[in-house]
């Protein structure tokens, strides 16, 4: 989604990319500095030969001052400048992204830039696809005593071969032991090649597991488009079942374990908020989840998984990222060009990490990411009670819905995705440091 | 007599081997094949030298290495770890296990003979 209202922004992030003054631009664009001044900070629209003008100045394509690049697209291409550190030191010397003008470089060439974005993340599927591999041979029981039978018979191999080519006047008893063993050993490598081989050739296809159980269960979600509409209604629970075996997608045994337990309780949520009385609600009060828990009863988690599992041509664009207790994300449903990682750890300051620091107090705020601008709710949620031993397992829930342009300027809260791709300065909830230091 | 190695293994053809070679060398080769009860044989068997094999039926050489480690009658004895596995975690396990050295199969015999002369020496 591109925000206009940010013409501004980008007219002042592209004149200091060139050095340029205020006062400067102005002159050479044929307005007063003043004007220039309103419009940098969007308290000005500006559009038609103003708009040309200054973009003839700043040697840019208007229309990437008007509308930027695509949020996604830009985020992909920041992925891929982030890989830039797992080349070789060789490579890098050579590869240089000009991390500044990336917003230009989209802009002017969207289609090398989709194409980058595209290679990017083909690359970090194999990087995935070889990290499973390994995992394989690494923990595969099976895989494991195939190989040592083979490895263990070799060694004996050898070491009888080595003796009867080395030892002088080695008594005939003992080249008769020798031999045998050879020979039966020779008959165990056979039979032991020969199960590696069925092993490997019985093996699931690779494409089958170059994906992580939860990019199965996200790519299964997609497809539905996050909405079950066999699980709305009576005897839904039997039709679970049917839904994953059926699947495409859900390929593994973990995925499809994951996708059960998300269905399950899709169908717990149905039932205790049937889709017509969700129906009724969403047209009576809008996507107000606090008004709907209260009117229902229900606890605002589950109406957050009720309104983003809804038909999006019900409730409009809605999205839903959920954590478990150590922050792993564990689903998400994007939303416009909001950033959500696939692996490892997301932004902290994103409220719904706030949640897990203060469970029970539900969080409200307009974030800011890059361009975008969301109205984020989160909760969290008790999923196994608290024992004698031990406390209550948590997950939180973020609600994310689009806000009306120029609403949540002033008290948005910045955020990112990660820390790596992030081009906030001073935000203290660095965890590392981001490739982006220079800032855009 | 010569000095005393204790082969814990449990691939026949692997034990004569190895017992054939450092027989030939001067060395008494005793064996065991298990590792139910390997920590018995290392008290009864009083070896100078151990060559102990990470898989094994009933339990694993590591076990047997942190049992002998613990013994203070038998925590000083030089111990040859051979393993099929390589990758640096598992010689890594080795070390914190007390191993003195630790050989990937397949292994040479002459590879196997300068490993426990020198393990005898030091």
């Amino acid at each position: 989604m591109l925000d206009r209202s940010m013409v501004g922004t980008r007219i002042r992030q592209r004149r200091v990319m060139t050095g340029l003054k205020q006062a400067e631009l102005a002159e050479r664009a044929g307005i007063s500095a003043s004007y220039l001044n309103l419009i940098e900070h969007n308290r000005r629209r500006i559009g038609g030969r103003t708009l040309l003008q200054i973009a003839q100045v700043l040697e840019v394509e208007p229309s990437l001052l008007s509308e930027g690049a695509g949020a996604q697209l830009l985020a992909a291409l920041k992925e891929a400048a982030a890989g830039q550190n797992d080349l070789s030191p060789d490579a890098t010397a050579e590869v240089t992204p000009e991390l500044d003008r990336i917003e230009e470089f989209a802009g002017r060439f969207p289609g090398w830039a989709g194409l980058l974005a595209q290679l990017n993340q083909r690359c970090e599927d194999m990087e995935q696809t070889i990290t499973v591999l390994t995992e394989r041979l690494a923990h595969d029981p099976q895989l494991a005593e195939a190989l040592h039978e083979v490895i263990s018979t070799a060694t004996s191999i050898r070491s009888t071969a080595a003796i009867l080519a080395e030892t002088r006047e080695l008594e005939p008893e003992w080249q008769m032991r020798f031999h045998r063993n050879i020979n039966e050993d020779g008959s165990r490598l056979a039979e032991g090649a020969e199960a590696l081989m069925h092993y490997l050739e019985a093996a699931p296809d690779t494409k089958a597991d170059i994906r992580s159980p939860q990019d199965e269960l996200h790519a299964f979600l997609e497809s539905h488009g996050f909405h079950f509409s066999q699980l709305e209604g009576w005897g839904a629970a039997s039709r679970v079942e049917p839904i994953i075996e059926n699947s495409a997608e859900l390929r593994t045994g973990p995925a499809q374990e994951l996708a059960r337990v998300l269905l399950r309780q899709y169908v717990d949520d149905a039932r205790a908020l049937p889709l017509d009385e969700m129906l009724r609600h969403v047209e009576r009060y809008g996507i107000k989840p606090d008004v709907i828990s209260q009117q229902s009863q229900q606890p605002l988690a589950r109406v957050f998984r009720r309104l983003a599992f809804l038909p999006e041509n019900v409730t409009g664009l809605v999205g839903l990222v959920s954590i478990d207790g150590a922050g792993a994300i564990v689903l998400r449903k994007p939303i416009l060009g909001f950033s959500v990682p696939r692996n490892g750890a997301a932004c902290t300051v994103w409220p719904i990490y706030d949640c897990l620091a203060q469970p029970g107090r539900p969080q409200r705020h307009m974030l800011r990411q890059g361009d975008l601008r969301l109205e984020a709710l989160a909760v969290t949620e008790e999923v196994v009670p608290a024992q004698f031993d031990r406390g209550p397992l948590v997950r939180a829930h973020m609600l994310l819905l689009p806000l009306e342009a120029g609403a949540g300027q002033e008290n948005a809260r910045d955020v990112g995705s990660t820390c790596q791709i992030c081009s906030m300065a001073d935000c203290p909830a660095r965890r590392e440091p981001s490739i982006l230091s220079s800032g855009l | 007599m010569g000095k005393k190695v204790l082969l814990i293994e449990d691939e026949q053809n692997i034990i004569e081997a190895v017992s054939f070679i450092l027989s030939r060398d001067g060395w008494e080769v005793k064996t065991h094949s298990n590792g139910h009860d390997a920590i018995d044989a290392v008290r009864a068997r009083t070896p100078d030298v151990i060559i102990l094999d990470v898989m094994l039926p009933g339990k694993s050489g590591f076990d047997i290495l942190r049992e002998i480690r613990a013994d203070q009658g038998l925590a000083h004895l030089p111990v040859l770890m051979l393993s099929a596995r390589g990758q640096a975690k598992d010689v890594e396990m080795a070390e914190h296990a007390g191993a003195n050295q630790y050989m990937t199969k397949p292994f040479s015999n002459a590879e196997v003979l300068d490993a426990v002369r020198n393990l005898v020496m030091s």
